[in-house]
């Protein structure tokens, strides 16, 4: 029987692994796991059933789906994981997980070689120096090829397909049986027997009238982050042009919330400083390019604002200062009226064109347009359509609005359990965490939330940052391993789903009913005292965001004041999110994925409120504590959610360095 | 640049049930308008909700009778460049034109093996289990990094 608009199909399905997601994290799981499936299958008898699930298509999903011009994590032969933890933690100002960034720095290696073998063209620099595109047949890097570094950890490759490609292996290994895509999932559901276990995942299909109800054992849940919960600098046609996909609603955070399973270190926030209302990369331009960006007087503010970085010892005064640093140097100029902010990319090309052929000043031309065209093609929009040729006219960069995520440059994520190899701490040094939560950093299955049966990766897993793509990739394997050996460990254990499917259906496709009941109320469909849309639900979040929780209306400053109306207002949003309404499909998806938002909203509100400093200068202050306390606050700022009382409860972890960080510092200059 | 349909081009992919942009947006963007009731063009496909577009060009690359284009957009860009794409098997030709006029053209790779060609496991080992709390993959391609023992000072 096929359902109808509010009277859905309901189908029920048992697996042992659900994927969630169709991104680089859940590509990686998909293509490990079956090796290890295999061999639970040949060594115990457990004849493992998994299933990805897909709220778009794996082949442009996820927030590599334009393409990359560079792959950011490739730790090379030359470089320690030590060494890379150490960058971690600088650039997130002291405070992330050295034993998650140090594994996946010996991991992720494997994953860009595995992308070379299977066709992601990799850009190489031949005896000469000279760069080549990843097309001319060169030395691979899994045989001693040099990549074209775009700085000590990035690598510079022919992109546009990358996500294609990936996906083309992690779709042969699975086979389309074990593969729904336009598949929404929007809730997970606990155990019946154990609060603390997670039992499965409903969802809907946004192409059929159909509601799914998995049962799983284990489940990865990697959906990406969280993108338009502030307010966008362009409110027309433009928010679409997020710096991060748009697509990326905050599920991830959200479900996980939900389920149960403690979050780290959600205050975090990233707001990067892109080519204005493009966001076009600009790495390769600061890193290859060796451009220079500076205020409207020519005045490079890096330089200028030096002194600045001395206020934050001792991120301030890393050979690479933290990013938001950067922007705080940045910000100095704008508020004080020397905008706009320029890349210089005329000098800096003519410097470059002076020692080079015209063959190379050609190559170097398309190399430059590459960079947008392989991975942000809006902003090449921007610069036809304003006559910009950067070799003859400089550009604007601006900061964003901020963004919530834990796989570029932020740390907001889900508490996950990482190696027991590299002296991570097994006990918890701060009082204040909830009796049921695990102590330490490890708790038995790498990559697994404290929520048992439920992990995650990529922009998932808290505390790290800086994985990117391939680091994602990575982390999306090591999970897999890991949800095999969980259900080999367990596998005579039933799982029973805490909520009937019925009931489940039914709050699915509350917004449905809700349209259904009330449309005939008005004569506008739009404008209705029963219900909001999720359009306007979403305006309403972003306005509270962007008002009250440090977004780019107030230079992203907010005080203790300020976040109690936040609050409130949040509070009474969520209580209306009850009453979306949903006209169709499409509506639905935009419902829940706004939904999803509210919730990340208001747990990064709560972080906020709850870190009595002002940790990330440049991404937001708290004017009432605006300083960074490393006495009181180098630690981690964590919380659970209470699905029931709808409460959220915040707490501190402490943190350790495993890797030396001295390292990393110049003395103090005053 | 939300991406736009033109009427002259698209064909509806030819009366199938799900056009090829509607399989491939990443944000469910992509419309067909059967009987012509939303759009008054029946059997063409549209963007829905043109605010959302992430201009990542899913849907302009893949699209079998080049139908879909896009247009900067309106509230950020001034009119009358454009920026379009024809993607082949192992690489991409953009075809740039600038506001004034000037017209440039790109050629980039985007891929060194046939689409399809991937073979994940071909000539890789299989697992065991005694390995699967251990660090590595099941395979090793050459980029473990096992790092320097001294480095982990709580070790």
């Amino acid at each position: 029987m096929s359902g109808t608009f509010g009277n859905p199909e309901v189908i029920q399905e048992e697996v042992d692994i659900l994927l969630i997601g169709g991104g680089m994290a859940c590509c990686g799981a998909a293509y490990e796991i079956q090796r290890w499936a295999d061999a639970a299958k040949a060594e115990h008898g457990v004849d493992l059933k998994i299933k990805l699930v897909d709220k778009a298509a794996m082949d442009r999903s996820g927030a590599v789906a334009q393409g990359l011009s560079a792959i950011n994590t490739y730790i090379g032969p030359e470089q320690d994981p030590a060494d890379y933890a150490r960058m971690v933690s600088n650039d997130l100002m002291g405070i992330t997980r050295d034993d998650l960034a140090y594994d996946l720095g010996r991991h992720v290696d494997e994953s860009v070689h595995l992308f070379e073998e299977w066709g992601l063209p990799i850009w190489k620099l031949d005896e000469n120096g000279e760069r080549h595109d990843g097309a001319q047949g060169m030395t691979p890097l899994k045989d001693g090829g040099k990549p074209v570094r775009s700085g000590k950890w990035q690598i510079m490759i022919n992109g546009e397909s990358y996500k294609w490609i990936v996906a083309e292996a992690a779709k042969k290994v699975l086979g389309s049986d074990r593969i729904q895509e336009r598949i929404f999932i929007v809730k997970l559901v606990n155990d019946k027997n154990d609060p603390n276990r997670i039992a499965g995942a409903v969802g809907f299909s946004t192409r059929d009238h159909k509601v799914v109800v998995y049962k799983a054992k284990a489940i990865l849940l990697a959906a990406g982050g969280c993108v338009n919960l502030f307010r966008p600098r362009s409110v027309g046609e433009g928010q679409g042009r997020a710096w991060y996909p748009v697509w990326n609603a905050g599920s991830t955070y959200t479900m996980a919330a939900e389920a149960g399973a403690e979050l780290t270190m959600m205050e975090n926030r990233f707001v990067p400083a892109r080519f204005k209302d493009g966001y076009g990369p600009v790495g390769a331009w600061f890193l290859l390019f060796k451009a220079q960006a500076a205020n409207a007087n020519g005045e490079v503010y890096m330089q200028k604002n030096k002194e600045m970085l001395n206020d934050y010892p001792p991120y301030g005064q890393a050979a690479v200062p933290a990013s938001c640093l950067r922007n705080h140097l940045m910000l100095k100029e704008m508020k004080e009226g020397r905008g706009p902010i320029y890349m210089d990319t005329v000098t800096a090309l003519a410097k470059l064109k002076e020692t080079l052929t015209p063959r190379e000043v050609k190559h170097l031309e398309a190399e430059a347009w590459e960079d947008f065209l392989d991975m942000c093609v809006g902003q090449c929009g921007i610069w036809v359509g304003e006559n910009i040729e950067p070799e003859k006219k400089n550009s604007e960069l601006m900061p964003t609005e901020p963004y919530l995520l834990g796989s570029h440059s932020g740390c907001c994520g889900i508490w996950t359990s990482g190696p027991d190899d590299v002296g991570a701490p097994t006990t918890e040094a701060l009082p204040g965490a909830p009796a049921h939560l695990p102590q330490g950093w490890s708790w038995g299955y790498r990559g697994m939330t404290t929520v048992k049966g439920l992990f995650t990766a990529g922009d998932g897993v808290g505390a790290s940052g800086h994985k990117f793509s391939s680091g994602s990739h990575a982390e999306g394997r090591m999970a897999a391993k890991s949800m095999v050996k969980y259900c080999v460990d367990n596998k005579d254990m039933k799982v029973e789903l805490d909520t009937p499917a019925e009931q489940l259906v039914e709050e699915i496709y509350k917004p449905v009913r809700n349209f259904l009941e009330h449309k005939d109320y008005t004569t506008a469909i739009d404008v209705n005292p029963n219900y909001i849309t999720p359009k306007m639900l979403q305006f309403r979040l972003q306005k509270i965001m962007d008002e009250y929780v440090a977004g780019v209306a107030t230079y992203y400053t907010t005080n203790d004041k300020m976040l109690a109306v936040a609050e409130e207002k949040l509070g009474m949003l969520k209580e209306d999110a009850e009453k979306m309404r949903a006209k169709d499909l499409h509506e639905l998806l935009r419902a829940w994925e706004n939904y999803h938002r509210i919730l990340t909203a208001e747990a990064h509100m709560k972080h906020i409120q709850f870190r009595e400093e002002s940790r990330y200068p440049g991404f937001y202050y708290r004017m009432d504590k605006n300083f960074v306390d490393e006495q009181n606050w180098k630690c981690f700022v964590n919380s659970v959610y209470d699905k029931t009382t709808k409460q959220w409860t915040c707490f501190k972890r402490a943190h350790v360095d495993l890797v030396d960080k001295s390292k990393l510092f110049k003395p103090a200059a005053h | 640049m939300p991406t736009y349909v033109r009427t002259d081009k698209c064909d509806g992919c030819k009366g199938q049930d799900k056009t090829a942009c509607m399989y491939i947006c990443p944000h469910d963007l992509m419309k067909l308008d059967k009987d012509g009731s939303e759009t008054g063009h029946a059997m063409r496909a549209f963007n829905q909700e043109p605010e959302q577009c992430w201009e990542c060009y899913s849907c302009v690359k893949i699209c079998p009778q080049q139908a879909i284009e896009a247009r900067h957009y309106a509230d950020i860009v001034p009119l009358g460049g454009s920026v379009q794409p024809l993607r082949g098997t192992d690489s991409i030709m953009w075809t740039i034109k600038f506001r004034n006029g000037t017209l440039k053209r790109f050629k980039f790779p985007i891929r060194t093996t046939p689409e399809g060609s991937i073979d994940p496991y071909g000539n890789k080992p299989t697992a065991t289990m005694a390995n699967i709390t251990k660090t590595g993959f099941f395979n090793q391609e050459n980029g473990y990094r096992a790092g320097n023992p001294a480095e982990l000072i709580r070790k």
